[in-house]
């Protein structure tokens, strides 16, 4: 086993467990905190397959800003620990065989892909910022800056809500 | 026995170099972080017209000793309906990362060559350097926060609480702040940001990132200021409404965990001001100066005969030992560097690098010496409504500069 497969397996068995965990435990803060653990280990990912920049701004994005502002929510209305009931139908029925057929569908993608694709899955594949760039800015700039417009939407529908009381 | 030794030692040579290093570092940082307690004391003590700590040892200088065993030694009771597990998460989370941080700094330009290996001053070299730190810092606010939260008690909350709400309001002033000087260095590595500031060596001062980038200086100055919690955005534990704010229910050494991270991540910003706007390891001078490379000796030598002096007539036995010895090595290496002339080479880079960081420590204790603390709402009005703009002006004039720079050199003698 190459040094490269051993951290692939910790991080994503740190990811797994760390998602489990989101899910399974009680307390809003301590599912944030899993929730923390699953984005860095993802950032470690990105980081083995050589993806240093997405690595950081997965760090910096999800792990801080977006987390911090989860956390942020959680401590501000105070909230407790949730209740347990007992699962509902619906998830029993149609959730459990959809999340199955989700993950075979992933798995059979992943299996059938290409070799140029899987290329890029290797450790070791260099993308450095400025390839990440000229991607972002050039080639793929009107759905990068319309991503960009509907978060600038959603963001002024947000504070249009916020503030329809006070008219 | 020996042989196998050696043997050991030269297959592993570059990890154990990395855990010297590694060890070294953190003994280092945490030396100078008790030492920087003592320093702010008795600066913002003269400031105040007082003497500050001078009972411990000669001048107070065992004062950190003290205050670390201190720590050590008191008793550590855990506050009823604490969250167990997040409140003791929190201490070592706000100190690793603290910590984690320095290893991103470099020392010094030039490798030191010892039994054969290669060390860079430094310990990891990354091509995202800067970046990383941001990471670092985005993720440090857990200490902070998570502390708040956890303590069960309303002052710790509310301290929590500010904490996150001020750390996510400035990270964007302070990320964006830097944009100019990656733009001007084309690279995330500090390595690179500095020598992209030493391309016209025979301009000295001039040729720092300083002057093109004043205001993304000082917004990033302040920026960090506020991410570190120190005076005046120190909101988070502001004594006069919130007993301590996130560390009121914390005592013995979790509490000092949380003293060491501020402490270390103070130190981890004047790196950053240093190297990414004041030039690093470069000399202020033009590089034709070259009797300024004594300047190392011509401070550390009267430096260290003033320790004697002053330890000589000093009143305890103890005094009387220990200074005039950290005099004698003082003055000791002073001589050295100037027999040396190859040492005194190797010592500038780290000498300019050590005394721009002391620079900006003093400008931190300075501060909090002198400024008011911040009331909530002008913390938050300045941080969106000032300094993040100020810091996307920047972005945008430095791009427009650096575009039309060609264009007018053009123009100017075609």
């Amino acid at each position: 086993m190459t040094p490269q497969l051993a951290i692939f397996f910790v991080l994503a068995t740190l990811a797994v467990l760390g998602a489990l965990s989101l899910i399974f435990q009680r307390h809003p803060i301590h599912s944030a905190l899993s929730l923390i653990v699953v984005m860095i280990a993802l950032a470690g990912l990105y980081l083995l397959m050589g993806a240093e920049f997405v690595a950081a701004v997965q760090i910096i994005v999800y792990g801080g800003a977006i987390m911090v502002l989860f956390v942020f929510v959680i401590m501000l209305l105070n909230a407790g620990a949730e209740e347990r009931t007992n699962v509902s139908k619906l998830a029993g029925v149609a959730g459990i065989p959809l999340a199955v057929a989700l993950l075979g569908f992933l798995a059979a993608a992943i299996a059938r892909s290409n070799e140029s694709a899987q290329a890029g899955l290797q450790s070791g594949a260099l993308a450095n910022t400025k390839e990440i760039s000229m991607m972002l800015f050039k080639d793929f700039v009107y759905p990068f800056e319309l991503t960009s417009f509907l978060i600038l939407v959603a963001i002024l529908g947000a504070i249009v809500l916020a503030q329809r009381e006070k008219s | 026995m020996i042989s196998f030794l050696t043997s050991f030692l030269a297959a592993h040579a570059t990890i154990i170099v990395y855990l010297v290093k590694i060890a070294l570092l953190l003994f280092i940082v945490l030396t100078v972080n008790a030492y920087l307690t003592w320093f702010e004391r008795k600066v913002v003590a003269h400031m105040q017209s007082r003497w500050g700590p001078h009972r411990v040892g000669p001048h107070g200088l065992l004062q950190p000793l003290a205050d670390g065993a201190k720590f050590l030694l008191k008793e550590d009771p855990t506050p009823a309906g604490v969250d167990k597990f997040t409140y003791f998460l929190a201490p070592l989370m706000a100190l690793a990362l603290a910590l984690t941080s320095i290893a991103i700094i470099p020392f010094g330009p030039a490798p030191l060559h010892i039994f054969g290996q290669v060390i860079d001053l430094g310990i990891a070299n990354l091509n995202i350097g800067i970046l990383a730190l941001f990471a670092i810092t985005a993720l440090s606010v857990y200490g902070v926060a998570l502390a708040g939260w956890s303590s069960n008690s309303k002052y710790p909350l509310l301290g929590g609480l500010r904490s996150s709400a001020q750390m996510v309001s400035y990270e964007l002033a302070l990320t964006m702040s830097v944009v100019g000087v990656l733009l001007l260095a084309g690279s995330f590595n500090l390595r690179d940001i500095i020598n992209a500031q030493a391309h016209h060596p025979e301009r000295g001062i001039l040729g720092w990132n300083i002057w093109p980038q004043i205001l993304g200086f000082i917004c990033f100055f302040v920026a960090a200021v506020a991410e570190t919690n120190r005076v005046p955005f120190d909101l988070p534990e502001a004594e006069s409404e919130l007993v301590a704010g996130f560390h009121t229910e914390y005592a013995s050494f979790k509490f000092a965990m949380f003293f060491i991270a501020e402490y270390t991540s103070m130190i981890t910003v004047s790196c950053l001001c240093t190297i990414m706007f004041f030039g690093g390891w470069l000399s202020p001078f033009p590089a034709s100066w070259t009797f300024t490379y004594y300047l190392p000796s011509v401070i550390l030598i009267p430096f260290g005969l003033w320790v004697i002096w002053d330890g000589i007539r000093y009143e305890t036995i103890f005094g009387r030992i220990i200074l005039p010895g950290v005099g004698t090595a003082i003055t000791a290496i002073g001589a050295v560097l100037i027999l040396f002339p190859p040492v005194n080479e190797f010592i500038q880079g780290p000498f300019w690098l050590l005394a721009k960081i002391f620079i900006f420590l003093f400008v931190y204790v300075w501060m909090r010496g002198t400024l008011p603390r911040f009331r909530y709402d002008q913390l938050m009005s300045f941080g969106w409504k000032l300094l993040l703009p100020l810091s996307i002006a920047n972005v945008v004039l430095t791009a427009g500069a650096i575009l039309a720079w060609p264009m007018l050199k053009n123009w100017i003698n075609p």
